[in-house]
């Protein structure tokens, strides 16, 4: 055994599953380390905004953490409604009791604020141990000895083995691709959300949204005012500030060539949305994640060895039409890989703890919410083109919309059946088919008009904070033909076409008569996302701990 | 260990800060007093040896009561335990050599540390002297020019990488016994490549925070008989050196000419690449122009 550092069990990530996996270590009297890329927890983070805490969880993020939502979270969110979109045709359901369906409360939060209280508390506790969190360190890799994982290797420090190691280290996690048990590989797999952070007063927000201090709104909108892509948006009331964003399916923005922040601008300049911005837009911060469909990439068996993953790293983020969950999921894995570590060991088992691990995910519920068996049967035939071809063909004739219209009275209650959303195919169906229908057969027109004049993308990225590792980008384009790469200029979320400040640009390389279309790189502007990792062909990691981008907001 | 860092407070010679009279003499009244920038990695490398070793980190410095905000920020950066202030009448207008007298006497009375640093030149007085002639008196091996540092308690030796000559290119390992002197140079950089040490730093940062605020508790001010020096070699009577005058030194003059040119100025701006273009004497300098300008 070599001369390494050693902890008892080390976390990789100061996020929500994260510090659910170190608080449950604490608990457990096991020395941990936590280690965190950011300069400070949440500087590397985004979220849509919402927590939840379900009522069927083991394990919710308040339990582990006392005083949470006083001191982390925004708002209370109270109601929960969707709004079915045609031009300027709205139809809005409310989704109050598909969101209250198995929760015991549901938080707006920002995850600057959040996580880094969340890092006091974690650092306080895991220092108890003999251990403690450290931020500014990139944990870049596994330790191997004789093909075993032993530990981690980092930018910052020497290597340090563990007994156990929680990969919690997101949705790009370096640990689970090191480890082979993600990829990067499927743009179907995976949606890209972009996110605006808008300044609001409270008194502002109480009128607008018609809410009392304890009380939040959020507001999901689909239909026909994204270019067809398949996805949707969503506005949720923070304490002093809002979070507007668009989340879409990769494959179909790759397909579409749509540009993302002109997705999240069509959503911000709609009328409807006139009502609650006012003319007074001042956007505050822009964003962008990735997130993992966890129909179709939550791990079954999320170990490897001593390696166990948790939350985005493992692929679990639920997102089902309506229902956004993955912070919420994240905190009862991290606690249940903790705790099924500390039970393997008790036995003496201590190499059991992934099987158990996994075991506990399957027995509490979590892979049922996270893997609907219903979609797994369905999917077969409903994600068939041919089948979503004849069902949209159905849908927007005669027949289809009368049929809508006959449903008139029990749409809304049909949107808020949970198994339903868990059901919904990833086709355009459910996310622009029907909605649009629905808006043009039973929707009323917006009288409102927009005056938002959302920023530019030079803008956005001009009011970001960079600290840029000059000289080591994190990214390396490994083939820079337009084919390979050309997809990542519209994708990427802090670059266009046409546009020469963004991280990939279009060129025409003209060599002795011949002309070549290629990509060109400059990681400067990255926002870390993950993108062009999945549609572009790139070396992907993250930055050196401090460097990159660092949210405020989150 | 115990630790003594020697840091000196000297007028804050950034632009904007510094303020200078008609005839180029520094107005001290007018420009704020900071900790020596150079003293920094001083600081530094007595942290590491702290955090890797433990054990008590003291600051001394020689002065007027008005150094003690220099010690405080020198506390907040060494995570220091005690600071020592070294401050009476007799002592003003030394130069370096009735400092060392008076510095080496002020550590005498703390004892017998293991380690002393200086930092490397005082930007005001820019004679580096002071650390070694301090240690002339103190006599223990002295190591300048330190840019990496490690300690071996059990054989109670220093190791240290230093610039020969002070050139970055000319790197040395010595290695001398304790206790040892050492001055840091500006290129010293601080390694913690361990959790562990990590760790201790942010302990050590958080348990300054607030001893930082109330440092007079910690500090101590000494004069002349506290330290048990004779007045006649301190201060202006214990100082050889006399600085007859002090003359500014007049600007060089540009040996080339320049042209502003407003970027904003499309013409103006053709012709610097024109001019560019005849200085290369091929057309690559405007491909590579047109390349870059997207």
């Amino acid at each position: 055994m070599s001369d390494y550092e050693h902890y008892e069990a080390l976390v990789v990530g100061a996020g929500p599953g994260g510090a659910a996996a170190a608080a449950t270590f604490a608990n457990y009297g096991i020395e941990t380390l936590v280690l965190e890329r950011g300069v400070e927890a949440g500087s590397k983070n985004v979220s849509g905004g919402l927590i939840y805490a379900e009522e069927s969880a083991p394990y919710t993020i308040d339990d582990l953490f006392p005083g949470f939502r006083e001191a982390a979270a925004e708002r209370p969110i109270t109601k929960y409604r969707i709004h079915n979109i045609a031009g300027d045709k709205v139809e809005s359901f409310d989704l109050t009791d598909l969101h209250e369906h198995d929760t015991e409360w549901s938080d707006s939060v920002l995850r600057r604020k959040m996580d880094s209280w969340l890092e006091d508390r974690v650092h306080e506790r895991t220092r108890e141990t003999g251990g403690g969190l450290l931020t500014g360190v990139h944990v870049n890799g596994l330790l191997r000895e004789e093909g075993r994982i032993v530990g981690v290797t980092l930018d910052e420090l020497d290597p340090i083995t563990a007994d156990i190691i929680v990969a919690a280290d997101g949705v790009n996690s370096e640990l689970a691709r090191d480890a082979g048990l993600m990829d990067w590989d499927e743009p179907d797999e995976w949606f890209q959300g972009v996110k605006a952070v808008v300044d609001m007063p409270e008194d502002t927000i109480a009128d607008r949204f018609d809410v009392a201090e304890d009380e939040g709104a959020a507001h999901l909108f689909s239909g026909d005012l994204f270019e067809g892509v398949r996805g949707g948006g969503f506005l949720y009331t923070n304490r002093d500030t809002l979070s507007l964003g668009t989340v879409f399916h990769l494959d179909s923005l790759v397909a579409e060539q749509a540009e993302p922040h002109e997705l999240l601008d069509g959503l911000l300049t709609h009328p409807l949305l006139a009502q609650w911005l006012g003319d007074d837009y001042t956007e505050l911060e822009y964003s962008a994640k990735l997130v993992p469909d966890s129909k179709k990439v939550a791990l079954r068996e999320p170990h490897f060895g001593r390696l166990l993953l948790v939350g985005d790293a493992a692929g679990q983020m639920q997102a089902q039409g309506p229902i956004i969950k993955g912070m919420n999921h994240a905190v009862t894995a991290g606690a249940l890989a903790a705790e099924s570590y500390a039970q393997a060991k008790s036995r003496n088992e201590p190499e059991k703890a992934g099987t158990r691990y996994a075991r506990k995910l399957r027995n509490e519920g979590v892979m049922k919410k996270l893997r609907p068996r219903g979609y797994e049967l369905l999917r077969g035939v409903a994600e068939d083109d041919g089948v979503t071809n004849v069902v949209d063909t159905v849908l927007t004739s005669a027949v289809g919309r009368a049929g809508v219209r006959a449903l008139s009275g029990r749409l809304e209650r049909l949107y808020n059946v949970p198994t339903l959303s868990a059901l919904m195919p990833d086709t355009r169906t459910p996310y622009v088919t029907l909605p649009t229908v629905i808006a043009e057969e039973l929707g009323t027109r917006v009288r409102d008009e927009s005056s938002v004049t959302p920023p530019d993308l030079e803008a956005r990225i001009g009011g970001l904070t960079y600290d840029t590792d000059i000289g080591s980008p994190h990214i390396t384009l490994r083939d820079e033909s337009y084919e390979a790469s050309g997809a990542a200029v519209a994708a990427c979320p802090v670059s266009a076409v046409d546009f020469g400040g963004g991280c990939y640009r279009e060129e025409v390389v003209r060599t002795n008569g011949s002309e070549e279309r290629v990509v060109s790189l400059d990681t400067q502007p990255c926002v870390e996302c993950g993108t062009c990792a999945v549609v572009a062909d790139t070396d992907w990691s993250h930055p050196r701990g401090d460097k990159g981008v660092e949210f405020k907001w989150g | 260990m115990h630790m003594v860092v020697l840091t000196k407070g000297v007028p804050d010679f950034r632009e904007g800060q510094v303020s200078f009279d008609e005839d180029g003499h520094l107005e001290r009244g007018k420009t704020p007093t900071v900790m020596n920038p150079n003293d920094r990695f001083a600081l530094e490398a007595a942290l590491q040896t702290r955090v890797r070793h433990g054990g008590r980190v003291s600051v001394m410095s020689m002065g007027p009561p008005g150094y003690k905000e220099v010690l405080q920020e020198a506390m907040e950066t060494v995570y220091a335990d005690d600071l020592h202030l070294v401050s009476d009448r007799e002592m003003a207008a030394a130069d370096t050599w009735a400092t060392a007298i008076t510095l080496s006497a002020g550590i005498e009375t703390l004892g017998e540390p293991d380690v002393v640093f200086a930092g490397f030149k005082t930007a005001d007085g820019e004679t580096g002297h002071t650390g070694p002639q301090t240690n002339w008196c103190l006599d223990m091996p002295l190591v300048t020019h330190v840019i990496s540092l490690d300690i071996d308690e059990e054989a109670g030796t220093l190791r240290a990488k230093r610039l020969v000559e002070g050139d970055i290119e000319e790197i040395e390992t010595v290695e001398t016994e304790l206790p040892a002197f050492v001055v840091a140079d500006p290129e010293f950089e601080p390694s913690y490549r361990t959790a562990g040490e990590r760790l201790t730093l942010k302990d050590l940062r958080e348990e300054t925070r607030a001893r930082a605020q109330n440092y007079e508790e910690h500090l101590t001010v000494r004069d002349h008989a506290d330290i048990n020096v004779d007045p006649d070699y301190i201060g202006l009577d214990g100082s050889p050196t006399i600085v007859s005058s002090v003359d500014p030194i007049p600007k060089a003059p540009a040996e080339r000419e320049a042209t502003m040119v407003d970027p904003d100025d499309t013409g103006a701006m053709q012709d610097v690449l024109t001019a560019m273009q005849s200085a290369v004497g091929d057309g690559d300098a405007g491909d590579a122009a047109a390349a870059g300008g997207d």
